[in-house]
């Protein structure tokens, strides 16, 4: 029953409480998505493509502002209470939707631990916390590796639309390990072919990932949506490891083709 | 898993200190009676037994030795300790439960210091300390450690002001601990390897739990431990913990009864197996572990990594899945196994689905808690009444119940109420204020009214949705048993706080707030402060000089005002007539002096 919900909302609460029925669309809080902002990435295309029509792919290795995720680096100090910067993607909501209430103190009544620990996840999975946790009917969990880090993460490819999206996430996922040893490097940028030759040339990272077929392939080859089916596994290495894979991967657009 | 459980008078046995009468004891009597009293173990025993005679009272206190403090600010530490001499564990609770909430300025009390001080000095003999919601320093850890020197037990719950530097202490010196538990309490990391701490020889662990904490240890000294322990049964490791850790702790210690998993999720770089075989791999582990019953973590899974716990879920009587961000598939594939299931923690990513499939295997199960993966209010939930109607269907044996929901019907409550007449405990929260039937549109009275109709034995209530004072009437009429009652954004005016207050006649604990009760509903109360733990009000319609005149007729109860602004965390300026909360209880003891500046006692 909307109407009457919203008829009681507008009646007012009881007491000097701090509910205030206002439209807070305006002072709603917006984050755009680091690197890109709401943008889908370029337009895909569908069915076979050259290796040279590869869709953009920046792997965001971002300096500032990510939570070091990886847990084995020096996390805060500052214990439980830490608010992580990312819990401000919870507020990106469905512009259809009514605008939301003011948000009251201490409720719903779940304590910051929980909350920190749920915000963690999403922003470390990329979900928006706005989408309800079974969206998918199954989602599609893969293990990401990068060459180098202690420890693997996991990414459920069916909360992301694009690519762009993915290498933004995967970019925060291991942004403080990379920096450690990468120093001030920031973005790589795959804007055309000759600079991607560039890149697996050097010692950039790279992402890649390993298809129903057991074969290894550099992630942006195919459409995304046959991506997401038929990614098994994800591996950030080296440019200069993943050079081999570039032939091969032409191989199989001219086999669809 | 010790979120808020059942709770117990506090002992109020009001002490006079005329024990030095004119007649002499008669010593045999009280001999016999000490040897007999001795065997009494509940406390609401003792504190009855304590009312007989002078003799009794004597006697009992000479023998109690397990001290049960519900507000540390009740009675001091010089009146409690000069009553009973014989303690030997001691259970403290400080801050109210709201003020988990931000609520509360965090420096609003309930230190340890004075407690420990005179401990030290009145129970050299010490074993057990159990502490929540209590604020305590590295040198109050250190200030037990030294002191008490057959100290065995510590558990921490909802704690926080210390690190691991006092931690260290407590492992290095208390060399018959038995148990270290640390529940939701908050540890500083102060750069010290305390595991490293612990005596080089066999120790006598039984339970180390540090799963709140948010810092790294050093895992090999924590194997080592682990190996040194052959007593240890529970062990609750935190979300650092590897996969590959995990393993090589379950096969040191295959006798454990508990164990909490940590993240679940964490995996070595190491690329040398696919999935399944890492999950058979895994799978081993857990399989030599026959004694499990309780199992929880599981803070960062890799769903694909769930079936290595199959081979105990058959055993399995307690599983907290409540950090698990999981789908109904993957939960249904672990729940499926769990036939003994009595306790169950999970987030609402399983959905009412997920649920549904609880209630078909777990049909012994007696509690029940569903948090929400997202503490919102204006979102679509994934459970709603149909999981409440499901769970109530298959788990009649139900006992207690922690409901996070968007929406709620009358009819899933009043199922509820009718199919587990065994409920002790009801707490159902629709996150959005003052949400009405979401089927019907009408309030949620009949709902709450039912449950405390039907279920007899009910102790403790926590109510939400549109409720009008009707809801309140059933529960001052029916809820003979409830002693602890939660309300938010709930009530038409004073009278349903009257309700309340001139029925439910073992009401101890109730903690209100947002809701439109006043001063003449605060003073229709005051004939039952005397014998409440304590009221909490907050952004309700009480005015300063309400409370004042409550303060004015009652000598014994300390009123607190506190001004504090939850939202930026700090002291709240402005008229200084206003506060936030209200928050009474009563003592033995003149009022505290070791309030902060948002604290105003009247």
């Amino acid at each position: 029953m909307e109407v009457s919900r919203r008829m009681v909302n507008l009646f007012g609460g009881g007491g000097i409480g701090r509910d205030l029925n206002l439209n807070l669309k305006e002072t709603e809080l917006c984050l755009g998505l680091p690197g890109g902002g709401g943008s889908e990435g370029a337009p895909k295309t569908n069915g076979k493509r050259g290796f040279s029509e590869t869709v953009d792919l920046k792997l965001n290795l971002q300096t500032k502002e990510a939570a070091p995720l990886d847990l084995k680096e020096a996390q805060s100090k500052n214990g439980l209470k830490e608010k992580n910067p990312l819990t401000a993607h919870d507020s990106i909501k469905d512009p259809a939707k009514p605008p939301a209430k003011a948000q009251v103190v201490g409720w719903p009544p779940v304590r910051s631990y929980r909350k920190n620990m749920m915000a963690n996840k999403s922003s470390k999975d990329e979900g928006s916390a706005d989408q309800k946790p079974s969206t998918a009917s199954m989602a599609a969990f893969v293990k990401v590796s990068m060459d180098g880090a202690p420890y693997l993460r996991k990414v459920d490819l069916k909360m992301y639309n694009s690519y762009d999206q993915l290498s933004d996430a995967l970019g925060k996922m291991f942004s403080s390990f990379t920096m450690g040893n990468y120093g001030a490097q920031e973005m790589i940028d795959f804007m055309n072919e000759s600079k991607l030759m560039d890149l697996l040339n050097s010692s950039e990272y790279v992402p890649t990932y390993e298809d129903k077929d057991g074969d290894w392939m550099l992630v942006g080859d195919v459409p995304w949506e046959m991506f997401v089916e038929s990614c098994k596994r994800l591996r950030i290495m080296k440019g200069s490891e993943a050079i081999g894979l570039a032939p091969r991967a032409m191989e199989k657009c001219k086999s669809r083709s | 898993m010790s979120e808020e459980d059942g709770d117990h008078h506090s002992s109020e046995a009001t002490s006079t200190n005329s024990l030095s009468g004119s007649h002499p004891p008669d010593q045999v009597l009280e001999t016999v009676l000490e040897s007999v009293l001795q065997f009494l173990t509940c406390r609401r025993d003792r504190n009855a037994a304590s009312l007989v005679c002078r003799s009794w009272h004597r006697a009992e206190a000479f023998t109690r030795s397990e001290l049960f403090i519900g507000n540390c600010y009740s009675v001091s530490p010089a009146r409690a300790f000069a009553r009973f001499s014989k303690v030997r564990s001691i259970y403290i609770k400080g801050r109210p439960r709201f003020a988990d909430f931000n609520l509360m300025p965090h420096n609003w009390g309930a230190h340890f210091r004075p407690w420990v001080s005179a401990m030290a000095r009145a129970y050299p003999w010490l074993e057990k300390v159990y502490l929540k919601r209590i604020s305590l320093t590295n040198d109050d850890l250190a200030l037990l450690a030294d002191s008490f020197h057959q100290f065995k037990e510590l558990e921490l719950v909802f704690c926080e002001g210390f690190g691991t530097r006092g931690l260290s202490k407590v492992a290095y010196n208390c060399r018959q601990l038995r148990v270290l538990d640390l529940s939701d309490t908050e540890v500083t990391d102060d750069n010290v390897d305390w595991i490293s701490c612990f005596p080089e020889d066999e120790t006598c662990l039984e339970s180390l739990v540090f799963d709140c904490m948010e810092n790294d240890i050093n895992f090999d000294a924590l194997e080592r431990l682990v190996a040194r322990s052959p007593l240890l049964k529970k062990l609750r490791l935190n979300r650092y913990a590897s996969m590959r850790q995990l393993y090589q702790l379950l096969l040191r210690a295959p006798q454990l009864t508990h164990l909490g998993t940590g993240s679940f999720g964490l995996i070595e770089n190491v690329q040398n197996m696919d999935d399944n075989q890492e999950c058979n791999y895994y799978s081993s582990a857990f399989a030599a572990c026959t004694s499990l019953v309780c199992l929880s973590g599981f803070k960062d899974v890799m769903p694909v990594y769930l079936p290595s716990i199959h081979p105990v879920c058959a055993n399995l009587t307690s599983l907290n899945f409540s950090y698990t961000n999981i789908n109904p598939q993957q939960f249904r594939s672990v729940i499926v196994h769990c036939h003994k299931l009595q306790t169950l923690w999970i987030l609402d990513s399983v959905c009412d689905e997920g649920l549904q499939a609880a209630s078909e295997t777990c049909k012994d199960l007696r509690e029940l808690r569903v948090f929400p993966v997202d503490a919102d209010e204006d979102i679509e939930g994934p459970v709603s009444e149909v999981g409440l109607q499901a769970i109530s269907e298959g788990c009649r044996k139900l006992q207690s119940i922690l409901y996070f929901c968007q929406r709620m019907t009358n009819e899933a409550v009043i199922a509820m109420s009718r199919n587990c007449p065994d409920l002790l405990v009801f707490r159902l929260c629709i996150m959005g204020r003052r949400q009405p039937d979401s089927v019907t549109g009408k309030p949620m009275d009949e709902g709450f009214g039912a449950i405390v109709k039907n279920c007899q034995k009910l102790t403790r209530l926590a109510v939400s949705g549109l409720l009008t004072d009707k809801a309140f009437w059933y529960i001052g009429q029916y809820g003979k048993l409830v002693r602890t009652l939660s309300v938010a954004f709930a009530g038409d005016s004073d009278m349903g706080l009257r309700y309340v207050l001139e029925g439910c006649p073992r009401l101890q604990k109730l903690e209100i707030r947002d809701s439109p009760f006043g001063d003449a509903a605060l003073h229709a109360g005051a004939h039952r402060y005397y014998n409440m733990r304590f009221l909490w009000m907050s952004s309700c319609r009480v005015s300063r000089q309400g409370c004042e005149e409550i303060a004015r007729s009652m000598p014994r109860l300390v009123v607190e005002l506190v001004r504090y602004d939850g939202e930026e965390g700090s002291f709240m300026e402005g008229d200084s007539n206003s506060f936030t909360v209200l928050y009474l209880y009563r003592s033995l003891e003149p009022p505290r002096n070791d309030a902060p500046e948002s604290v105003t006692i009247l």
